[in-house]
């Protein structure tokens, strides 16, 4: 095998091939053979010196390495701090008031080898912290293990109390704790967070997510520009603490909480929901779903009160829809605003029998269609169109697909699979398409802000974000004047505040249920938008099974209780966001919209 | 400064004047390294543990003065001498090695130590050095004389060894020895259709140990993915040295400590890179290299096989170890239990790295017939 042939010369022993392992002289009694192997040895040492030294450059470089970097892979450590509670960013609203923070308190666990007398030790812990079971303490005190929790988060008060037991084992572990000052005013926003401080839902749940905010937080949290006078708590800190600011106002939020808590009580209604967007910039500044719960105190609340209906729930949601169908039949030149349709009889389809709520059984001309909300005419509109382009429009402004907002929580939109001329006639008045409520709000900002899609968001942004253009300025217009007409004229008078003139929609579905609709059980909204004279804010309420009332004179449809909570919405948020109101009231609305078409898209 | 005349032929001035005086000073600089290290980190897990705080520090001083005297006095035989000496504590100590399969108490899953008198001893830890001796010279005579089975004994040996290893088991310890065994073996000049064998099957015993054992298979998991399990104390090891930074968070100041089960001996060098910065850590890294390279580079020089396989195979088994145990910390290998040589927390383990150091020391010594003396003869002879 391998074999110096200098050895072989050398040596006059036979070779005996194949059983030397060691390539070796054959001989060491010759000298220079001998150097010969030596060197071989050499070699071979060097090379393993070097290997050596290259593994201690490598370890070297890691270490410089680790100490700069970390480790690169910091989710997997915050997973492994187990006892150690993650460190949150505040969350402050749009004008830097605090909306979720960290305190520090302190857990109570027991080291059971301390602990003498299990039995008495846990009664008398139990004396100072009624709500934990005796028996169960007892059992933990005797385990004789190092390390059980008791209690997560005492008040300093109950910490003082089991301090003073002096009970052996005791002891506290300091933890964050995360706090919701405002309760559950905004929960459906904020999300919670876990007894280990990580975000399980809302925004919370996109903090954790986002990994990199933390390391950007000036994208995030602009500094709060002050907004027409309004800027208040603003302080210049915001920025450098690293907090994450949202688009919503603690103000507006409450307004809206407060008067659909109202609402709910009033008409007796299973839930409701409401939502405030700035139609240019897509900033939701305040967003309501009854029931809620209070995030500091999650479990206290049961799934319905944790499911969010702005964002995660979809629903036919009825004539609102109509707004859409109307911005798209004008926009495609299939309809003009001076058109008229037969709205004499109920439309008759295969199995099917479009009819009018209110219905006028005549020829009604485009704004009429909407004004009494004709389902007939609704359908023959975007019949005209077609189906194609229907469907087009509605994919353009976003009712197609999954908003993408920040929230976790986000539901997609029911589409019909097979999308037939039957399908795009019920569309048309908001039956047969289930989209979020968020979805509606996001396609009215499309419809009023001149035509052009906005991206929602919960984050506060620190101007106008306008998209694409997917609708003319004129369709923008006039489907302006058409949603005043219905507060002016028509379904939703209910809805008008003296001096900030609304405009909207009503929209009452009945909601689907086994074997059909049923006709008792409506989904009531009202979509609208002030103010009429330059809107600048999107408003949906909506009412889940609301029930007639004496003074609505039995009636339990949008006009009766979306519409008069809008108004009051409206009348209390307005000033807050400092809309300035208009002396009076013009009389004529087709006037008044020539105004708005002069004033444009403004700023 | 002693002072020792270059012509007085006693015993101790001629070691003075030919021992690696310079890796003898490293030695000496890991030990204090260790000291300062194990009173960082030891309290705390003494304390976790309910002892008194310094339980660890004092067990681990009263081992520091027979450490010494054993590095300095086996450093100070002749080669011969060391070589018997190895020979009996292998002997000795394989015996004690097997004992602990049959009467060791099972820590943590393992019988790997025995219990003499008031001291806990881990054989393998002597089994080791001396091995690695015994078979450097088996190798040397096989190179002198053909008709003497040197490669052979030298294999079954390694066989017997790893055998008691293996049931122990103690992975680690194996795969030094196979390191080490492997090393001396490749500058015995094995040939490189042995070589490509022998790493096949080395690739394989690590396929069947993944395979058949089930905590291999859970270590290796976890450092490959590190989402599937527990790697709790290699993740707060990587925290530690980016808390740690240039500088370190200062004495006491560290927080790993208070976390680790292990942190006064596998994960220490995480404490100290904590405490006193990478600078610290670069220091330790840059110590064990020293001894390991300067080492390797002292026994290439020796004329001598036994002498040159041996020196190289103890530093082998002593550089390695550091290596392992370092890249463990700094995740660039899965857990292992592996001590880092001479500052790690453990008597027995400090003793008998200082049997082998001092077996090293004593090959590395200028003699007769070194390099520097055999280039003129190759020179002449040439």
């Amino acid at each position: 095998m391998a074999r110096k042939p200098k050895a072989h010369a050398a040596s006059h022993t036979p070779l005996v091939l194949g059983h030397d392992i060691i390539s070796k002289p054959q001989t060491i009694r010759v000298d220079g053979v001998r150097a010969a192997g030596l060197e071989a040895s050499r070699r071979r040492i060097n090379f393993t010196t070097i290997v050596v030294a290259g593994l201690f450059f490598i370890v070297g470089v890691r270490l410089i390495e680790l100490a700069v970097r970390g480790s690169g892979d910091d989710s997997r450590i915050a997973a492994a701090s187990i006892n150690q509670a993650i460190h949150r960013p505040d969350i402050v609203d749009r004008n830097g008031e605090v909306m979720a923070t960290d305190i520090v308190t302190a857990s109570l666990f027991v080291d059971a080898r301390y602990v003498i007398d299990p039995q008495e030790a846990a009664h008398e812990l139990v004396g100072v912290l009624p709500d934990l079971n005796e028996a169960d303490v007892e059992k933990k005190f005797a385990s004789g293990r190092p390390f059980i929790w008791l209690k997560r988060d005492l008040t300093p008060r109950q910490q003082y109390a089991v301090h003073n037991l002096g009970i052996p084992g005791l002891e506290f572990q300091r933890e964050q704790k995360r706090v919701y000052p405002n309760g559950a005013a905004a929960s459906m926003i904020l999300g919670m967070v876990d007894i280990d401080n990580k975000g399980t839902a809302g925004m919370e749940r996109y903090i954790d997510r986002t990994g990199d905010l933390l390391n950007k937080p000036g994208d995030l949290t602009a500094t709060p520009v002050s907004m027409e006078g309004e800027s208040g708590n603003a302080s210049s800190g915001i920025r450098d603490s690293g907090a994450v600011m949202l688009s919503i106002d603690v103000r507006v939020q409450y307004v809206l909480r407060d008067e659909l808590e109202k609402g709910v009580e009033e008409f007796h209604a299973k839930a409701a929901g409401g939502m405030v967007m700035d139609m240019y910039t897509g900033e939701v500044l305040g967003m309501v779903s009854l029931p809620d719960f209070d995030p500091n105190n999650p479990n206290l609340s049961d799934d319905n009160a944790h499911f969010n209906r702005m964002t995660l729930g979809v629903y036919e949601m009825g004539s609102v829809m109509k707004t859409f169908t109307f911005a798209a039949a004008l926009d495609s030149g299939a309809v003009k605003i001076n058109n008229s349709f037969d709205a004499t009889h109920a439309l008759k389809v295969s199995r099917f029998t479009i009819s009018d709520f209110h219905a006028e059984r005549r020829w009604l001309t485009v704004p009429e269609i909407y004004m009494y909300s004709s389902n007939i005419g609704s359908a023959r509109m975007a019949l005209a169109m077609g189906r194609q382009e229907h469907q087009l429009y509605l994919r353009k402004m976003g009712l197609l697909s999954r908003p993408r907002s920040e929230l976790p929580e986000e539901g997609d939109p029911l589409v019909p699979a097979n999308w037939t001329d039957l399908s795009t006639m019920t569309i048309a008045f908001g039956h047969g398409l289930s989209v979020a409520p968020i979805q509606v709000v996001q396609a009215t900002c499309a419809v009023l802000n001149g035509g052009f899609r906005i991206q929602p968001t919960f984050l506060r942004r620190s101007g106008p974000a306008l998209g694409e253009r997917i609708l003319s300025a004129q369709t923008s217009n006039e489907m302006r004047e058409l949603m005043r007409l219905v507060v002016t004229n028509g379904t939703g008078k209910k809805a008008d505040v003296p001096g900030y003139p609304v405009m909207g929609k009503t929209g009452t579905a009945e909601k689907a249920g086994k074997g059909g609709y049923a006709k008792k059980k409506l989904l009531t909204s009202f979509l609208s938008a002030f103010p009429a004279n330059d809107p600048r804010y999107v408003l949906l309420v909506m009412f889940d099974e609301p029930n007639p009332t004496p003074t609505t004179y039995g009636y339990a449809t949008a006009g009766w209780n979306a519409a008069p909570v809008t108004s009051k919405v409206v009348q209390r948020i307005a000033p807050l966001l400092g809309v300035r109101p208009v002396d009076q009231m013009m009389e004529n609305p087709l006037i008044e919209a020539k105004l708005v078409t002069n004033g444009g898209a403004g700023d | 400064m002693i002072s020792l005349s270059r012509t007085n032929r006693g015993a101790i001035a001629e070691w003075w004047w030919t021992v690696d005086k310079w890796t003898l000073l490293a030695l000496i600089l890991l030990m204090v390294v260790g000291a300062v290290l194990t009173l960082a980190a030891s309290p705390a897990v003494a304390m976790r543990i309910h002892l008194s705080p310094f339980h660890f520090v004092y067990r681990q001083a009263i081992f520091y003065p027979p450490a010494i005297a054993i590095l300095i006095g086996v450093s100070l035989l002749p080669v011969r001498q060391v070589r018997r000496v190895a020979t009996m504590v292998f002997l000795i100590a394989y015996v004690l090695m097997v004992m602990t399969l049959l009467f060791g108490p099972e820590v943590k899953g393992a019988t790997r130590w025995l219990q003499l008198g008031p001291i806990a001893i881990q054989p393998s830890e002597f089994v080791k050095p001396s091995f690695i001796v015994v078979t450097a010279w088996m190798f040397s005579e096989g190179m002198k004389s053909r008709r003497f089975p040197g490669t052979i004994i030298a294999l079954a040996l390694y066989t017997c060894v790893v055998a008691v290893l293996a049931l122990q088991p103690d992975f680690g310890q194996l795969m030094l020895v196979t390191l080490a065994f492997g090393a001396i073996f490749f500058m015995a000049g094995l040939n490189w259709f042995w070589i490509v064998l022998l790493a096949v099957v080395a690739i394989g015993g690590a396929v069947a140990a993944y395979t058949f054992v089930p905590h291999v298979a859970s270590r290796i998991d976890r450092f490959a993915h590190p989402a599937s399990g527990d790697t709790y104390q290699v993740d707060k090891a990587l925290d530690a040295f980016h808390a740690g930074g240039l500088f370190g968070r200062g004495p006491g100041e560290g927080e790993v400590k208070r976390i680790l089960p292990d942190a006064h001996t596998d994960f220490i060098f995480a404490v100290g890179a904590e405490e006193f910065g990478i600078a610290a850590g670069l220091l330790i890294i840059g110590l064990f290299s020293f001894i390991t390279l300067r080492s390797l580079g002292r026994a290439g020089e020796e004329t001598d096989p036994f002498v040159q396989l041996s020196a190289c195979g103890l530093t082998m088994l002593f550089g390695m170890q550091a290596l392992i145990n370092m890249a463990v910390n700094v995740n660039l290998m899965p857990a292992k239990g592996m001590t880092l040589p001479f500052i790690s927390y453990g008597g027995s383990s400090l003793i008998a790295l200082a049997y082998t150091m001092g077996m090293l020391l004593a090959f590395t010594r200028v003699r007769a017939g070194r390099q520097s003396a055999s280039a003129t003869v190759r020179g002449v002879f040439a």
